[in-house]
């Protein structure tokens, strides 16, 4: 993954945590790591945090089941996991609700469509 | 799972005086992805995985207990088919909500060349779309969760139905928009009491920061985000009525606008259930839906054959109330398309101002934008070959017209006509209707 910073490695950005998955980050609505891009990032929290990778991910991929922003923005609609990431950034984890989509990575996730409609979950 | 449950009571506004027992089949929520069951609450993403939260249900046990003749004695409302909705116990206020009619369109049949068309009028809702439905189940779970305060992210019909909810509920509400929604949509919803906050933005902005607000605000019922599992589970109560309307089966096509695609997929899952607890058939119905050109991303997968849906940053298209360019039932919608045979067409501004008008001229029925896009849609299917001339074909109108009229409205004044008989022949003349 390149950086986009030439000088003094990653910038330091924050990460908004939603309330489901504060119990694997002690809590915390907010932390702060290091990512030049919003992938970067994002392996940095998972590192830290080995749980949340495992309920976020799937396959090595981010879940469809996450939308991810930087401030304002749908990733989906910048560079995907590859956009770059300055100091004042927030980096914002939501749920895609329902189908989710995949965040212009390499691969979509396929199984996302094996539960179409009547789930025999019952 | 129990095999008895509490025998509860349905009643209803429009018939308090048939009320009749109703044994819950509600099961609670389950991840709809990795099946990790969650406690009944205000909660919507499986703490597991991030997936969505869906109800389940006993349908064994519905099957044992809920009757073609039972429902047919129950009051005139959605909630006649309570056992197949998330609810342990029935609202005793509220507005009458459901049962809309399945109207015989033979005139636009005809024009269309279908042997057999039934719209099922859903703009016939105390606020004039089917998002009362929405509504009705999940202020009924709210109000049981404790909240006193309804909100919502909308495009327009929710706002209205979640401001008139909240209002015979004794509830407060406060409803998003984009700042551009149409007018009439902004005045129905404020002369109903909501707090409308127009926010800067199409609707995908308005849904993402409703998602973070119900982390602060958490005071807030917001509907479509941590009502959503119960929320969601309203839609299917169209396609139960369309099955009983029908008489007990599934119609061959059904045809439905896509937004978030949750109505589209629902409706196959009201079948689906219908099935399962043994009141119809396996249903062989095809789903067509249709999206505005303008923000057509599920049209544009499907066409494309492709399983990646590109969200629409900006949407562009006169139908507000289907401008959302991430759609979160977008990939269960692909996936409904093609499993069922049926598709998913992207219609252009112009296809959906004269398919409202079609409409209004051969059925009287006056739609919203979104109806437009229905007609146009099942217009486009049959063109495709993929709805024929034997089939019996249900479309879904969700609104009604006089919330868009703008959309068909021309701008310029009309004539006025001086108040004598020459004046009026030569305007007669002009109209082409002497």
């Amino acid at each position: 993954m390149t950086s986009s910073v030439q000088d003094g490695g990653a910038p330091l950005v924050k990460v908004r945590i939603p309330p489901v998955l504060r119990d694997v980050v002690d809590g915390a609505r907010q932390l702060e790591v290091e990512g030049a891009t919003v992938g970067a990032a994002l392996d940095a929290l998972f590192a830290r945090f080995p749980a949340l990778h495992d309920r976020l991910t799937s396959d090595g991929k981010l879940s469809t089941f996450v939308n991810v922003y930087v401030n304002a923005d749908d990733v989906r609609h910048r560079d995907g996991l590859a956009t770059a990431l300055g100091e004042t950034d927030t980096v914002i984890l939501l749920p895609a609700m329902a189908g989710g989509a995949d965040q212009g990575g390499p691969t979509s996730r396929a199984g996302t469509v094996s539960t179409v409609w009547a789930p025999d979950s019952a | 799972m129990p095999e008895e449950g509490p025998v509860l009571t349905i009643a209803a506004r429009s018939a308090p005086s048939t009320a009749t027992p109703f044994t819950p089949g509600f099961a609670g929520l389950a991840c709809s992805a990795c099946l990790t069951p969650a406690p009944s609450g205000p909660r919507f993403v499986c703490s597991q995985c991030f997936g969505p939260l869906e109800a389940t249900y006993d349908y064994p046990r519905i099957a044992g207990s809920l009757t073609r003749e039972g429902i047919a004695a129950r009051p005139r409302t959605l909630w006649r088919f309570a056992e197949l909705l998330p609810v342990e116990e029935l609202p005793l206020d509220g507005l009458a909500v459901g049962f809309s009619p399945l109207v015989p369109a033979p005139r636009l049949a005809a024009w269309l060349g279908l042997r057999l068309l039934w719209i099922k009028d859903d703009s016939r809702n105390p606020t004039l779309s089917f998002k009362d439905r929405n509504v009705a189940i999940a202020t009924a779970r709210a109000r049981g969760f404790g909240f006193t305060t309804l909100a919502c992210a909308s495009t327009g019909n929710l706002a209205a139905s979640v401001a008139a909810t909240a209002a015979v509920n004794g509830m407060k509400s406060v409803v998003l928009v984009p700042a551009d929604l149409e007018p009439a949509k902004i005045a129905q919803a404020e002369a109903l009491g909501a707090r409308v906050a127009r926010i800067d933005g199409p609707y995908d902005v308005v849904n993402r920061l409703c998602l973070e607000l119900s982390d602060e605000f958490d005071n807030w019922a917001v509907v479509n985000v941590n009502i959503r599992p119960f929320y969601s589970e309203g839609s299917k109560s169209v396609a139960f009525e369309i099955a009983e309307q029908l008489g007990w089966r599934a119609p061959d096509a059904v045809v439905a606008p896509i937004a978030s695609g949750s109505l589209y997929t629902k409706l196959r899952r009201g079948f689906d259930e219908l099935a399962r607890v043994g009141l119809i058939e396996a249903p062989t119905t095809r789903h067509i839906g249709g999206q505005p050109a303008g923000c057509a991303p599920v049209a544009t997968a499907f066409g494309a054959g492709s399983d990646t849906i590109h969200p629409v940053a900006q949407p562009d298209t006169i139908v507000r109330s289907l401008a959302i360019g991430s759609p979160a039932d977008g990939q269960r919608s692909l996936a409904l398309a093609r499993v069922t045979c049926g598709s998913i067409e992207a219609v252009e501004d112009a296809d959906t101002i004269a398919a409202i008008r079609l409409l209004a001229e051969t059925e009287g029925i006056l739609t919203e934008t979104a109806g437009g896009v229905t007609i146009a849609a099942l217009q486009s299917a049959i063109a495709q070959g993929v709805v024929g001339p034997d089939d019996e074909v249900v479309a879904v109108i969700t609104g009604n017209g006089l919330k868009t009229l703008e959309a068909i409205v021309d701008a310029p004044a009309r004539d006025v006509i001086e108040p004598s008989l020459d004046a009026f022949a030569a305007w007669a003349t002009r109209e082409g209707v002497s």
